[in-house]
């Protein structure tokens, strides 16, 4: 296949590059002012528990090295917990505590640590041994989320979770991020995580991908990777399309899990998605944008606007 | 509409830059490949006589308005003379005079000019028009012979030009008839009396003429001889007619002179005076030549000249114009090709550096020190120290990893190690740190390659950085920044799939029909 062919083939498509999304949608729709608004983890969660957005649960904040013995009070009644820097990328300095045994604390795979560990973990938190410029950071401690079992046979350790794509306020695409060995069990495609696409309208898993290649089965378990339903699909798109009133973001990526006992809560958002949610999907994103952008007025109501994706799913 | 006036103010700034520069090729000659060279002459004239033992002025006619060619430079060489150089009755003279002349003396001038194709009218521009001339009164039996000759040409012409052509037609009939042989009496045709026999003529009909002299710089010729030369004025500007054939313009290659039927050498105080003139032709850069022209020519494009900053500070500019160069490949690669590679503009700073080196002890000594500052910084990653100190101590590494390989080079004689010391270390030090970080964040797979693609296009960037048509293009054409510019503004409104991207997309791109 020539050049030329792949390029209208592609364009025909309507599959966003980086230079189209950058300059297209992402400057013109995401000021840079607006992305303190995702950028800082505890300042997306404030917003959110304020606008009833269902978020893991916030159980304590240490700002400097001299709170650090306040994590005894924070975690004082919790069996269990997690600790993460609030600037860490790449899923580095994140704690999962799973339970408690007298004095010590469980990790996942059964060791355990003492609290002397754990004050030190929030230290080294706090001295921005996990951050990425190296800044003093905060350490937040949350709520663990119980993963729901149905990804139990598809996804290696770490946090699956579901990347909704938010063009206007609107959903125009979704995907499943599993982790891989190769990944480190985190949820990052860049990595070497598994992308599974959405049907929009019915939440069942169609395609996937792994490393920009298709695949139809998990890289480690052989699982077969289409046609598993996700449960709880309405209000999980609900859920990720109120997230554009948190962040005035207009190209906006909500990551979620789903929590077996909760539902689906917002881990995090993201003002620059990736575009390899198209070859899970194995759609372009154009069309569905373009049909987005020709609606004249949002309608007020999220439920409204979900009623919208019907159409725009088709594209 | 945005889009619209990027476009416009895009195309404004390359019409600006070609502009520029198509003007300073065409009016300074400016050349557009780097080391060309044309030929200059140097046209020298000897002035020789015996002194006579007491003061003694030498004056001599030196050109002023060239003709068709442009003076680059001229030199007096008189020893122990004083000189003067006048400009007395519109014309330049040198005078040289001493105290004290005796025996043979020599005086030089010596003029350096190119070719230059210029108008009449530019050349005369800022003369002024003569007075109309008066009618002499002529003595029988010239006065009838002139008279019946005016009135026979004055009926065959036109205007001024076709009249003293067709005067000078009649002059020059090889069977002269009766009235020309009466003007043509105990003259013979070509000589300067013969010039001046001419003008005296057309005095008669009131017309403005002078003689000139000027010399033939043809090719190959050494020793030159002056031509005398007919000028006539038509009420606007000055024109030559060849005093043998009534043509019109001057002898090819022609350089005029002196103007005026004044002997172009006046000495008091001297003998047997005698000039000589020799031609040399040599090569010389044309780039120069062009300098020369536009300070001859004051043109506003001068101004706008490196070559008239200090050495020091041009050697500056020859790298930082190179700079925009290396920064265009990286535009290209990054947004056109999609090559990965580490922040912006890391590879120029990486090509910079290949320049102090050299490429291939360039890659070598990069790819080393990279290789193991980044080992080092890896064993520093084990003791969880922050940033800033850190960022130092692989600083250290480097500057101790650089002094080891000066030192082993030195002793095995290699002498390209040396100069790594002028190998900038800052940038080292930010490629180990920029290489780590992504290697945390992204992983070894990711930072490799963006290492490698860094690493590629600082190859490139070197190429284009030292390339020596572009560094002589914008050295001598720095408004071609402007072009530039506006191709990063291009570039910038490009939002076409990169080249990487359709291998990226490829399974995508095959599922659709």
């Amino acid at each position: 296949m020539n050049i030329l062919e792949r390029i209208h083939k592609l364009r025909d498509a309507g599959v966003v590059g980086i230079n189209a999304r950058n300059r297209n949608y992402v400057m013109p729709h995401n000021p840079r002012k607006m992305y303190r608004f995702v950028d800082d983890k505890v300042y997306t969660k404030h917003l959110a528990e304020k606008a009833n957005i269902a978020v893991p649960k916030l159980y304590g904040l240490i700002k400097t090295v001299h709170e650090s013995n306040s994590i005894n009070e924070i975690i004082q009644d919790k069996k269990d917990f997690v600790i993460k820097p609030a600037h860490g990328s790449g899923g580095k300095g994140i704690l999962v505590i799973n339970d408690r045994r007298k004095e010590l604390f469980l990790k996942p795979n059964n060791t355990a640590i003492n609290a002397i560990s754990v004050k030190h973990h929030v230290e080294n938190i706090l001295g921005g041994v996990y951050s990425l410029g190296g800044q003093v950071d905060q350490a937040i401690i949350e709520y663990r989320v119980k993963f729901d079992p149905i990804f139990n046979e598809i996804s290696y350790q770490g946090v699956p979770d579901i990347r909704v794509l938010i063009y206007k306020g609107i959903p125009a695409m979704a995907m499943l991020r599993l982790p891989t060995q190769q990944s480190d069990g985190k949820a990052n495609l860049h990595q070497g995580a598994v992308g599974v696409g959405i049907h929009l309208t019915t939440g069942i898993t169609t395609y996937a991908v792994c490393k920009d290649r298709r695949i139809s089965e998990h890289p480690d378990f052989g699982s077969v990777l289409g046609n598993v339903q996700i449960p709880g699909w309405q209000d999980l798109l609900l859920l990720s399309a109120r997230c554009y009133e948190l962040a005035p973001l207009g190209y906006l990526g909500v990551d979620i899990v789903l929590d077996a006992e909760l539902g689906p809560l917002v881990l995090e958002l993201n003002a620059r998605p990736g575009l390899a949610i198209q070859i899970a999907n194995g759609a372009g994103l154009k069309h569905r944008l373009d049909a987005i952008d020709k609606i004249d007025a949002l309608p007020a109501s999220f439920e409204d606007r979900i009623s919208i994706i019907k159409s725009i799913a088709e594209h | 509409m945005r889009e619209l006036n990027i476009k416009i103010f895009c195309l404004l700034l390359a019409i600006t830059s070609l502009g520029l520069m198509y003007a300073k090729v065409k009016t300074l000659g400016l050349p557009l490949v780097p080391n060309q060279t044309s030929s200059i002459w140097a046209v020298e004239a000897r002035v020789e006589f015996d002194g006579l033992g007491r003061s003694a002025r030498v004056n001599l006619d030196i050109p002023d308005k060239l003709g068709n060619f442009l003076k680059l430079d001229e030199f007096f060489v008189s020893r122990s003379y004083g000189l003067n150089v006048t400009n007395r009755h519109k014309d330049r003279h040198a005078e040289w005079s001493i105290r004290k002349a005796k025996g043979k003396q020599r005086l030089y001038y010596r003029i350096e000019v190119v070719p230059e194709d210029v108008s009449n009218e530019n050349i005369f521009k800022k003369s002024k028009a003569p007075a109309t001339a008066v009618k002499p009164e002529y003595e029988e039996p010239l006065a009838s012979a002139i008279e019946d000759t005016l009135k026979k040409v004055r009926s065959e012409s036109a205007d001024i030009f076709t009249f003293v052509g067709q005067l000078l037609v009649q002059l020059n009939e090889p069977s002269p008839n009766n009235n020309v042989l009466v003007i043509q009496k105990g003259l013979t045709p070509g000589t300067e009396q013969w010039v001046k026999r001419i003008i005296y003529v057309l005095k008669g009909a009131r017309i403005s003429s002078r003689l000139i002299n000027g010399i033939s710089l043809d090719e190959g010729v050494t020793d030159a001889k002056l031509i005398p030369w007919l000028e006539v004025h038509n009420g606007q500007t000055w024109e030559g007619f060849d005093p043998l054939s009534g043509n019109k313009g001057y002898p090819a290659n022609f350089m005029r002179w002196s103007v005026g039927e004044e002997p172009i050498l006046n000495i008091e105080g001297g003998k047997n005076e005698h000039i000589r003139f020799s031609l040399t032709q040599r090569p010389y850069s044309e780039a120069d030549i062009s300098q020369e022209r536009a300070k001859s020519k004051q043109s506003f494009l001068h101004s706008w000249s490196l070559y008239k900053l200090p050495l020091a500070s041009q050697n500056v500019y020859i790298i930082l114009l190179m700079i925009p160069l290396g920064a265009f490949v990286v535009v290209f690669m990054r947004t056109i090709v999609g090559v990965p590679c580490f922040g912006t503009f890391m590879p120029i700073l990486i090509s910079l550096a290949f320049r102090e080196t050299e490429l291939l002890w360039g890659i070598i000594l990069f790819s080393l020190i990279t290789g193991s500052g980044l080992a080092f910084r890896f064993l520093l990653e084990r003791l969880n120290l922050l940033l800033v100190p850190r960022l130092s101590a692989v600083l250290v590494m480097v500057i101790i990893l650089m002094l080891a390989i000066s030192l082993l080079s030195h002793d095995l004689d290699i002498d390209r190690g040396i100069s790594i010391a002028l190998f900038p270390i800052v940038i080292l030090t930010m490629v180990i740190e920029r290489l780590s970080i992504t290697w945390e964040e992204t992983g070894a797979f990711e930072a490799i390659k963006e290492a490698v693609g860094s690493l590629f296009i600082a190859i490139i960037g070197y190429f284009v950085m030292t390339n020596n048509q572009l560094e002589h293009l914008m050295f001598n054409f720095p408004e071609l920044l402007l072009l530039i510019l506006a191709l990063f503004l291009t570039a910038g409104r490009y939002t076409g799939y990169r080249v990487t991207e359709l291998m990226r997309f490829k399974d995508l791109a095959n599922e659709t029909k």
